[in-house]
């Protein structure tokens, strides 16, 4: 068992199949369904990742989908290391430290 | 009765739907072709300059600090013929309760909401509005649901976006995240049904209404440190809110020789609907993408009428490379110590090269800025772009090709402005209107309408009437 009722957990839904989305769209975008994800505390009393289930969101709806994540947070950060951005600074302080204006 | 939630019946529902979520009859300012009395619009379903103020000032937001950058003005003289090198101040937005101006659109809109006694709001945004409104709605205690459009279809996000995900959990908001497709709207359309939550827009009047208070500020500013309005004053523009509000809050200050130019980042020949595509954009917004769509057919919002109307108010529009923005964005850390952007540094780099323009002692105002974070600045974005076979060159930007590489200027020489031709882009406006309201013959008040919606002349606008073979 993944998880059990009141844990926080993410889930996906598909809201549009392929052949079922908007004309004039870019035919890669045809070619994909188009997909959502929600987060919530899991109504289920207990649920495996990939099964149907239903979450409360943090504001209060009922949402159906497909259990994905449980305790779900962030990965996004502060990059890597740029090099090529390294000689900005060197460059701009450089400028206006030579001879004033 | 159980509504019938399929996508053809909601879009079929989408006016009273609409109707419901905003609270306004947009019909009694048609004229039945293609006029409506926009004046009225923001007058009868806005608020005065004052009340806005007083709104705002109760959660915080607005009177934000005006700097001037001494070193980054020292570095455009070195780069400005003889004579030439305006002052250039920054309005720090950032120091908003939610990190940027879209704190003012979100006061008006969430003040409003509350009053009319919504439990919640509801908002179609990835950038910064939608922190906006989760912060606003936690003040005014309501509940808040931001929609955005996140990731590709293999489930990779833009960190920009996802970033603002977070900060909108950290007010309390539900974030449904969607992937690419301009069929967002539908999912918005079933939310807004299913909760009867305001609908939060960027392009009502409230919204609107909410960024003039920052132009007025400038003015009043300006008068007072400097004894005058600013002479230009520069405005990162997508969907065209910033820059129709600003613009009418300087109007309002009286400050009518004041110049508002607009300013994008260039992704020309990028898609915005593309599933492709849209991990290889280094911007989500202040670009081309929005700007363009938005100025010549502002109705195509999530509104009946578009209370943004850039071409209403833009004297000139200029477009800047994504390399120039993020030399610009370290530049501003290194040489001034802030930490802002990149995308709400658009403006600032296209008013680096201005400033060379015109002389020393004119004024040169930065309307804005935005917060940075994890995800939403210059290395992670870099990263990501590298991630998503993009490029990054140190040379000339006028030879960066939007989604294959960004090119970091050799030196600020290379830093340059490109010049949309807004005749050209009134033009296919005025297109859009004969097209979208299906009409041979305007009317002598759309005439006039097209004249004011356009910033243009009677002459010019016949001129393209003539061309589409449209009576007048």
């Amino acid at each position: 068992m993944d998880a059990k009722k009141g844990d926080w957990v993410r889930i996906h839904n598909i809201v549009l199949e392929k052949g079922e989305r908007a004309p004039n769209l870019p035919e890669d975008t045809q070619n994909v369904p188009l997909e959502v994800w929600d987060k919530g505390f899991l109504l289920n009393d207990k649920a495996n990742i990939g099964d149907k289930v239903v979450v409360e969101t943090y504001i209060g709806r009922k949402v159906e989908g497909t259990l994905i994540e449980v305790n779900p947070y962030y990965k996004h950060n502060f990059g890597k290391c740029v090099p090529e951005i390294l000689y900005i600074g060197k460059q701009v302080r450089g400028l206006i430290e030579e001879d004033g204006e | 009765m159980v509504k019938d939630i399929s996508f053809e019946a909601v879009m079929a529902r989408k006016g009273e739907i609409m109707k419901k979520a905003i609270g306004i009859d947009y019909d009694i300012f048609e004229s039945g072709n293609i006029a409506f009395d926009y004046e009225r619009m923001m007058r009868e379903t806005g608020y005065s300059l004052q009340e806005i103020e007083d709104i705002q000032k109760e959660t915080g937001v607005g009177n934000t600090p005006v700097l001037e950058l001494r070193n980054l003005t020292k570095l455009a003289r070195k780069f400005a013929p003889a004579g030439k090198g305006a002052r250039i101040f920054i309005k720090d937005e950032a120091s908003n309760p939610s990190g940027s101006f879209k704190a003012r659109r979100a006061a008006t809109s969430c003040y409003h909401a509350k009053r009319l006694g919504y439990k919640g709001v509801i908002a179609a945004t990835s950038g910064n509005y939608g922190a906006a409104v989760a912060s606003q709605a936690a003040m005014r205690g309501l509940k808040c649901i931001i929609v955005q459009e996140c990731y590709d279809s293999k489930g990779i996000g833009q960190p920009e976006i996802i970033e603002k995900a977070r900060k909108c959990e950290a007010y309390g908001a539900e974030v449904v995240q969607l992937t690419v497709g301009p069929e967002l709207f539908y999912t918005f359309l079933v939310l807004l049904e299913e909760t009867g939550y305001f609908n939060a827009s960027l392009y009502t009047p409230f919204g609107i209404a909410g960024v003039e208070t920052l132009g007025y500020e400038i003015s009043m500013e300006f008068r007072e440190r400097e004894g005058k309005d600013p002479d230009v004053v520069v405005i990162t523009n997508a969907g065209g809110g910033n820059l129709t509000g600003t613009a009418r809050g300087l109007i309002k200050a009286g400050a009518t020789d004041t110049q508002v130019v607009g300013a994008s980042v260039s992704l020309h020949g990028l898609h915005m609907a593309s599933d492709t595509q849209f991990n290889k954009k280094s911007f989500t917004t202040g670009h081309t993408g929005f700007g363009i769509p938005f100025a010549t057919w502002p109705d195509r919002s999530d509104v009946p009428r578009s209370a943004a109307r850039p071409l209403r108010y833009i004297d000139r529009y200029v477009t800047v490379n994504q390399g120039p923005v993020f030399y610009m964005t370290e530049t501003l850390a290194q040489l001034e110590g802030m930490e802002r952007g990149p995308a709400g540094n658009t403006s600032l780099t296209a008013a680096f090269k201005l400033a060379q323009e015109l002389d020393r002692d004119q004024i040169v105002v930065v309307q804005e800025t935005e917060y940075t974070g994890a995800g939403k600045h210059i290395l992670p974005q870099l990263t990501f772009a590298k991630e998503n076979g993009i490029e990054i060159l140190i040379g000339d930007p006028s030879e960066e090709v939007p989604g294959k590489n960004i090119i970091l200027p050799k030196d600020p020489s290379y830093i340059k402005i490109e010049e949309i031709d807004l005749n050209r882009t009134r033009r296919s406006y005025i297109r859009n209107c004969i097209q979208n309201s299906n009409v041979d013959k305007v009317t002598k008040e759309d005439l006039e309408f097209l004249v004011a919606d356009t910033k243009s002349n009677e002459k010019f606008v016949k001129m393209i009437l003539d061309e589409f073979g449209v009576e007048y």
